[in-house]
């Protein structure tokens, strides 16, 4: 198996407008990742499928991330004037951060599954915010397998895969609104509730009764 | 750029004859055949499948907002809740993510419970697996109680091992939460030891019995390359004569010392996933043999390891192992705190139905439940 670098580096000789990034990860599992620019996923996503050498004819797990912004607090060195002298001053800026939606795969080779395998080859792609532009590309053209895992995405996290054949909600049920699986989420008071005809039945019962005494 | 690679998807088939008209039925939720409840649109031309949409979502419980609003630990029972069948694969696939996450190591002792565990729960979902085809087929009773018979003596072990026969939550990140009752390995090599007469049983009733030939032969049919494109694993990829079986493949725990063989089918129909399910059978009790023959003694957790009030550094990681049903694999990042930032379920039940209105479609209605049943799911992980 590859290293993440190694993959990065065949990618960028093979398609190299392509926009992609190796993600570091610091825990022990060591499972670094890459991210590619939305634009030029699909492609990426082929060239690692039909691929030869690398042989990612498999996609094994295809999930969401939501990373919503963050207020981050910053000590910045600022030259002022005092006194009619600069003096450096150190000041604390508060600035936020966007927030994003992010997907994420893990890619395995059943081709060469003989291989070492040092553990999978992760994508990974961002969106622009978390409100409007939720848009990534749909990888399942390239990998059946995550039809039903980009339709949960959208279902729970509410990213909308463009080019998907069948974007529909799969978990939770059509007329919902929300996405539950989002960090802000907050459940109804009462997931039971629905309108019905209660208090008009009982004003009418109300009046039916009240006619019948009278 | 244009799509000059290979999409894999079903065809759009059309009614026989022009201008005739399809008849729609909603076959389940609560339909003894779906295993749970779960319900496919099916479009019939005739008794002809031509369009099968399934539809999921009856049992969800967003199990993986309730991990990551509760401790690392607090999630291992839950975990149990998934394919409640197959309890003990549940919390192995939990503690690897974890301990890939921690950087955990796992005592031998532990080791070897954990395949015991793991290969007799893979034993009795294949005999079960086995048994609700069968009943699905019409043979009302008989096969599927011979093989709750069968389940009945591993779910016993599993009670006095971990004090629940169905959620066991025995393992922790580290290796496993208490240590084996006096003389439990006896009693395992006693049940492991009337395994192959049940197995034979099995074959001397069904393998060449003509019904199940004539139901499931040439029904069903996934082919290989489509199998690999829709992330099909476990005996079904197997069955559709595709060499990848975890336990192979990532060596995890200690598979590597094991001697056994990867059954793979030619067909890959309904018949060759009951043969495959049979012949995997054979393999795990080959395992348990071995496994058992030299348990060590020492400690059942890493020292290491911190049960409670666990928090792994800031990172990711993504663990899987070979299920029952499939690939079972994890996902889980951490933000340094208490509980998991993302926890994410690989289910291999929902996945595995990806090409189920491939394998559906141009086939009779009444062989949709067994391709269905062929598949081996659990509602409760489908859904989750």
């Amino acid at each position: 198996m590859k290293t993440a670098e190694e993959i990065l580096a065949a990618i960028k000789l093979a398609l190299p407008e392509a926009g992609v990034e190796l993600v570091l990860n610091p825990s022990p599992s060591a499972q670094h990742s890459l991210r590619l620019d939305p634009a030029h996923a699909v492609a990426v996503a082929s060239f690692l499928r039909d691929d030869a050498e690398l042989a990612l004819d498999y996609c094994s797990n295809a999930t969401g991330v939501d990373w919503p912004s963050k207020e981050v607090t910053e000590k910045v060195k600022v030259t002022k004037v005092v006194d009619g002298a600069d003096t450096a001053v150190e000041e604390t800026v508060k600035r936020v951060e966007p927030g994003y939606l992010e997907a994420v795969y893990h890619l395995f080779s059943m081709k060469h599954a003989h291989r070492e395998i040092a553990g999978p080859v992760v994508l990974r792609m961002r969106t622009i915010n978390r409100t409007d532009q939720v848009e990534l590309p749909s990888l399942t053209p390239v990998w059946r397998s995550a039809e039903f895992q980009e339709r949960e995405i959208f279902d729970l996290f509410g990213i909308e895969f463009t080019g998907h054949p069948d974007l529909r909600r799969i978990l939770m049920w059509d007329g919902f609104e929300d996405h539950p699986m989002r960090r802000d989420y907050v459940d109804p008071d009462d997931y039971e509730y629905e309108p019905t005809a209660h208090d008009e039945v009982l004003k009418r019962t109300a009046e039916h009764k009240a006619g019948v005494v009278a | 750029m244009a799509t000059a690679f290979k999409s894999y998807r079903p065809p759009v088939m059309e009614p026989s004859e022009e201008g005739d008209e399809l008849l729609e039925v909603a076959m389940g939720p609560h339909h003894p055949s779906t295993h749970g409840v779960f319900r496919m649109d099916v479009a019939l031309d005739g008794e002809r499948v031509v369009k099968l949409k399934p539809v999921f979502g009856y049992l969800h419980r967003n199990h993986e907002k309730i991990a990551e609003t509760a401790s690392y630990l607090a999630a291992m029972p839950y975990t149990d809740r998934l394919d409640y069948f197959c309890s003990l694969t549940n919390n192995w696939a939990y503690a690897l993510a974890v301990e890939k996450l921690a950087g955990l190591e796992v005592p031998e002792r532990a080791q070897y419970i954990r395949v015991i565990t793991a290969e007799l729960t893979r034993i009795q979902n294949h005999a079960s697996a086995i048994g609700f085809l069968l009943q699905e087929m019409g043979a009302s009773g008989t096969p599927l109680m011979y093989a709750f018979r069968e389940r009945e003596k591993i779910l016993d072990l599993f009670e006095e091992l971990t004090g629940s026969r169905m959620m066991c939550n025995y393992m922790r990140f580290g290796g496993c939460r208490v240590e084996l009752p006096k003389g439990w390995l006896d009693k395992v090599k006693t049940v492991v030891d009337g395994l192959p007469q049940f197995i034979d049983e099995t074959e001397a009733l069904l393998t060449g019995n003509e019904i199940l030939m004539a139901r499931s032969q040439g029904v069903g049919v996934l082919k290989p390359d489509l199998a690999v494109n829709a992330g099909i694993t476990g005996p079904m990829l197997r069955a559709a004569g595709v060499n990848y079986d975890i336990r192979k493949v990532d060596h995890y725990g200690i598979y590597d010392r094991f001697k056994f063989r990867v059954p793979l089918g030619d067909h890959g129909d309904i018949y060759d996933r009951y043969m495959i399910r049979v012949l995997e059978a054979r393999e795990s009790v080959e395992i348990l043999k071995q496994a058992l023959k030299d348990v060590p003694a020492g400690p059942i957790m890493d020292p290491k390891s911190k049960i409670r009030g666990f928090r792994p550094k800031v990172g990711e990681a993504y663990g899987r192992i070979e299920a029952p049903k499939g690939e079972l694999g994890f996902y889980l990042i951490s933000d340094g705190t208490g509980n998991p930032y993302r926890y994410r379920v690989r289910p291999p039940s929902l996945i595995n139905l990806t090409v189920l209105e491939d394998m559906c479609l141009g086939q009779n209605v009444a062989d949709v439940v067994l391709i269905f049943g062929s598949v081996d799911i659990v509602l409760g992980e489908v859904d989750r």
